[in-house]
C-alpha cells in the first residue's frame, strides 16, 4: 500500500485520516473552516441548543459576503449605513454575534480585508496547499487552485466541523483533466473552465475529485487556477485540485496567515512532496487540446450549455439524450433564444464583473485592458464591477483601474457576492440579459426571470462596449 | 433526526434533469436564520407555472419526489433539504444526485434512492395514478403493479437513517482519537496546525 504511487488527492487524504472504519468511511480532519452568514446561523443555533462548543476556533474564519450591499456602506460622516432589507440585516447581525460568542475570528463588513470568503481565504494565506478546507458554500472548491482539498458542505456539516473539526467522508474517485498545449490569445482561465463544463457536462464529475493538469494549467497564475477550481462543482466534482508549484509558493509567501521563517521552509518542502507520483493512476482521464478552445459563453440554464463565441445556439434535437432535448427546449424558452442564432448577435442589457470566480486583481486588469479608452454601449443599462475583497479594491484603485471602469460608464462597487446570486440588492431584471463573470446561469439565479450568459472578465468588458456578446479578440 | 424505515404514498413525477438548488429553493429564501417554513419557497419558479405538478390536488402532501439525472446540483444550501422536508417530502428517487445534496438530505432524514433511468421512467408512469412504496430496510421500491426495484445504499447511512442517529454526537464520542490526531499532525505539520496572523 505504502509503495503504490499516489495522486495529489491520495496524499492529502491519507495525511488527514483520523480513523478509518471497516466500510471505508473515514473521519477526516479539517485544517481550515471558512464561515459566512448564509449557511451558518442554524449551525451556531444547534450548538447553542445542545450546549456544544467550537473545538478549534483558531482554525475557523468568519467573513460576511452574500448579503452585503455593494453600494457605499458608510455615510459622509463615516457612520455605518443601515442595511435596508431586514432579513439580510438579521442574517449579518447573527454572524457578527455568533463569531465572538464562539471565539471565532471575524473579518467584518467594516474591515479593509472584508470580501468574498473564497477571495479572502487565499489572499490572507489562511488557505494553504495540502490543507483540508471546508465552507458552507459549494464554491469552496475554489481553494483547490492552491492545491488544497477544499469542498462545500451543508449546514449540518458546518455544525459537525465546528463541534469536532472533522467530517465523516468516503474517499472520492479521482479524475485527471489534462489540458495539453497553451491557451490561445484572448482565451482565459474562465473560457477554459467553461469549455471543461461543456465537455464533462454538469454531472460528469459527480463522485470524483478532479486534478487539473497539463501545460495550460501550469501556465496559469494562481488567480487563474482559482477560477478553474472554483467551477469544479459546475461539472459535478465536489473538489478540484491543481498541484502546488513555484507559482503557488510565490503567491503565498508573506501573506498574513502564511507560515513564516523556518516554518515556511518546512511547509514548502512538504508541499513539493505532494505532487502526483509517476505511475499513479486516476479512475478516469480526460484530455483536452487547448488549441480547440475559443472564448466561450453559455447559451442555456446549466453551466454545461457552453459554446464558442464564434458559434450558434444549438437545436434541442441535436442532443442524443431525450431528457437533455427537453431541458434544452425549456432553456431556450427561458433564455429567449432560437436555434441557429449567432451568439455574437445576442444583445445584453446588463454586465456583471465580479463573484468568487472572477473578482481577483488579474480579472479586473483583464476587464480594464478591454475597457480602457472605450465607453459602454447605449443599450447596456446596468454594468457593475464588484471587486472580490477590500484589498483587491484598494490594489485596483492604486493601479487606476477604477477610473478606467467609471470613465467607461461602469459602476465601481464595494466587495461582496453581489449579482452572482442577488441575495443583496444587485439583481438583473426579468427578461433582461446579463453578460456575467459569475459561475451559474441557473433559472432565476441573478433575479427572477433574469437571463445569464457566463463569460470571462475580458468578454464581459467586450460585451459592455458593443452591447452584445462579442468575441474579445475582434476588439484588439 | 427523525428515523426513517418506509415511505409510502403518492410520488410527484417531476422527471426533470439537472434540477438545481436554485430551482428547489431560490436565493431570497436563504435569508432565514431558521430551518422552518421553507416549503413556501420550494420550487417557486416551477410553481409559478399554471397547472404545475406541485399544485395538483392528487400530489398534495406527497412524500416522494421522482426526478431526472443530477438532482440537487449547484449550491451547498441545506435549505434545499429543509424546503423538501417542509413540503412533506422524505424520499427523492433519481438516476443520480449531486454529492452535496445527497449528504444534506441524509443528514435531515431524507432518503435518496438511486435507480437506473428505465426504472425511473416506469415509476414516473405509475406515479401519475398510483402510490409508490419505498422500504429502506429491504432496499426496495415497489408499486401496486408488482414492480420491484432494488437500490443500493451506504450501510452506515442506512444504519443512521433507520435509527435516526445524530452524527455530531457519534463523532464527539471519538474525542480522544481526534485529540491524538491533532497532537501528531501538530508535530508533523506545525505550519498547518496553528494559523497566526503576522
Amino acid at each position: 500500500m505504502a509503495d503504490k504511487p499516489r495522486t495529489l488527492y491520495d496524499k492529502i487524504w491519507d495525511a488527514h485520516v483520523v480513523e478509518r472504519r471497516d466500510d471505508g468511511t473515514c473521519l477526516i480532519y479539517i485544517d481550515r473552516h471558512l464561515v459566512h452568514e448564509v449557511t451558518s446561523p442554524q449551525a451556531f443555533e444547534a450548538l447553542r441548543v445542545s450546549g456544544r462548543k467550537v473545538r478549534r476556533p483558531d482554525l475557523t474564519l468568519a467573513v460576511p459576503d452574500h448579503n452585503l450591499p455593494t453600494t457605499a456602506r458608510r455615510d459622509a460622516a463615516g457612520q455605518p449605513i443601515p442595511i435596508a432589507d431586514p432579513e439580510s440585516a438579521q442574517q449579518l447581525a447573527a454572524l457578527t454575534r455568533n463569531a465572538p460568542e464562539f471565539g471565532i475570528r471575524l473579518i467584518g463588513d467594516a474591515d479593509p480585508e472584508q470580501g468574498i470568503v473564497h477571495v479572502v481565504g487565499p489572499e490572507q494565506g489562511f488557505s494553504l496547499p495540502g490543507a483540508t478546507i471546508v465552507c458552507g458554500d459549494s464554491h469552496t472548491a475554489c481553494h483547490g487552485g492552491l492545491g488544497a482539498l477544499a469542498f462545500g458542505i451543508g449546514t449540518s456539516e458546518v455544525e459537525h466541523v465546528l463541534a469536532t473539526q472533522t467530517l465523516l467522508l468516503k474517499q472520492s474517485k479521482t479524475m485527471e483533466v489534462r489540458i495539453e498545449g497553451p491557451l490561445g490569445p484572448g482565451v482565459s482561465a474562465k473560457d477554459l473552465v467553461l469549455h471543461i463544463c461543456g465537455v464533462l457536462g454538469a454531472s460528469g464529475g459527480t463522485g470524483y475529485v478532479i486534478e487539473y493538469t497539463g501545460q495550460a494549467i501550469r501556465d496559469l497564475s494562481v488567480e487563474g487556477r482559482l477560477t478553474i477550481s472554483n467551477m469544479a462543482i459546475e461539472h459535478g466534482a465536489r473538489a478540484g485540485l491543481i498541484a502546488p508549484d513555484e507559482t503557488t509558493f510565490a503567491y503565498l509567501q508573506g501573506r498574513p496567515y502564511a507560515p513564516k521563517g523556518a516554518a515556511w521552509e518546512q511547509a514548502v518542502a512538504w508541499w513539493r512532496s505532494l505532487a502526483t507520483e509517476p505511475g499513479a493512476t486516476y479512475d478516469k482521464v480526460v484530455v483536452i487540446d487547448a488549441a480547440e478552445i475559443a472564448p466561450t459563453v453559455t447559451w442555456g440554464t446549466s453551466p454545461e450549455d457552453t459554446v464558442a463565441i464564434t458559434g450558434t445556439v444549438p437545436a434541442p434535437e441535436s442532443f442524443a439524450d431525450p431528457s437533455k432535448q427537453e431541458a434544452a427546449r425549456k432553456s431556450l424558452a427561458y433564455m429567449g433564444l432560437e436555434p441557429g442564432q449567432k451568439l455574437a448577435e445576442v444583445e445584453v442589457q446588463n454586465v456583471f464583473i465580479g463573484s468568487c470566480t472572477n473578482s481577483r486583481i488579474e480579472d479586473l486588469r483583464a476587464a480594464a485592458a478591454v475597457l480602457k479608452g472605450r465607453r459602454k454601449a447605449a443599450n447596456v443599462r446596468w454594468a457593475i464591477v464588484v471587486p472580490g475583497s477590500g484589498l483587491v479594491k484598494r490594489q485596483a484603485e492604486a493601479e487606476g483601474l477604477d477610473r478606467i471602469f467609471t470613465e467607461a460608464g461602469l459602476e465601481w462597487r464595494e466587495p461582496g457576492c453581489s449579482a452572482c446570486l442577488g441575495m443583496n440588492p444587485d439583481k438583473v431584471p426579468a427578461g433582461e440579459r446579463c453578460a456575467s463573470t459569475s459561475n451559474r446561469n441557473f433559472v432565476g439565479r441573478q433575479g427572477p426571470g433574469a437571463r445569464t450568459h457566463l463569460v470571462s472578465p475580458a468578454m464581459a468588458a467586450a460585451a459592455a462596449v458593443t452591447g452584445r456578446l462579442t468575441d474579445v479578440r475582434e476588439l484588439g | 433526526m427523525q428515523a426513517i424505515r418506509q415511505v409510502e404514498g403518492r410520488a410527484i413525477p417531476l422527471g426533470l434533469k439537472n434540477v438545481d438548488t436554485d430551482v428547489i429553493i431560490p436565493a431570497p429564501w436563504l435569508k432565514t436564520i431558521s430551518r422552518e417554513g421553507l416549503g413556501k419557497g420550494a420550487f417557486e419558479t416551477l410553481r409559478a407555472e399554471a397547472g404545475n405538478l406541485f399544485d395538483q390536488p392528487e400530489y398534495a402532501g406527497a412524500p416522494i419526489l421522482i426526478a431526472g439525472d443530477n438532482f440537487g446540483c449547484g449550491s451547498s444550501r441545506e435549505h434545499a433539504a429543509w424546503a423538501l422536508l417542509d413540503l412533506g417530502i422524505t424520499c427523492v428517487i433519481a438516476p443520480s444526485f449531486s454529492d452535496i445534496f445527497s449528504g444534506n438530505a441524509f443528514k435531515n432524514g431524507i432518503l435518496t434512492v438511486v435507480l437506473p433511468q428505465e426504472q425511473i421512467d416506469r415509476l414516473l408512469e405509475v406515479a401519475t395514478t398510483d402510490p409508490i412504496h419505498v422500504d429502506l430496510e429491504t432496499q426496495t421500491v415497489t408499486t401496486p403493479f408488482q414492480d420491484r426495484f432494488a437500490f443500493e445504499i451506504d450501510p452506515f447511512r442506512k444504519h443512521c437513517l433507520l435509527e435516526g442517529l445524530d452524527e455530531v454526537g457519534l463523532t464527539l464520542a471519538r474525542d480522544a482519537a481526534i485529540g491524538q490526531f491533532e497532537a501528531r499532525a501538530s508535530a508533523e505539520r506545525p505550519f498547518l496546525a496553528h494559523p497566526e496572523a503576522a
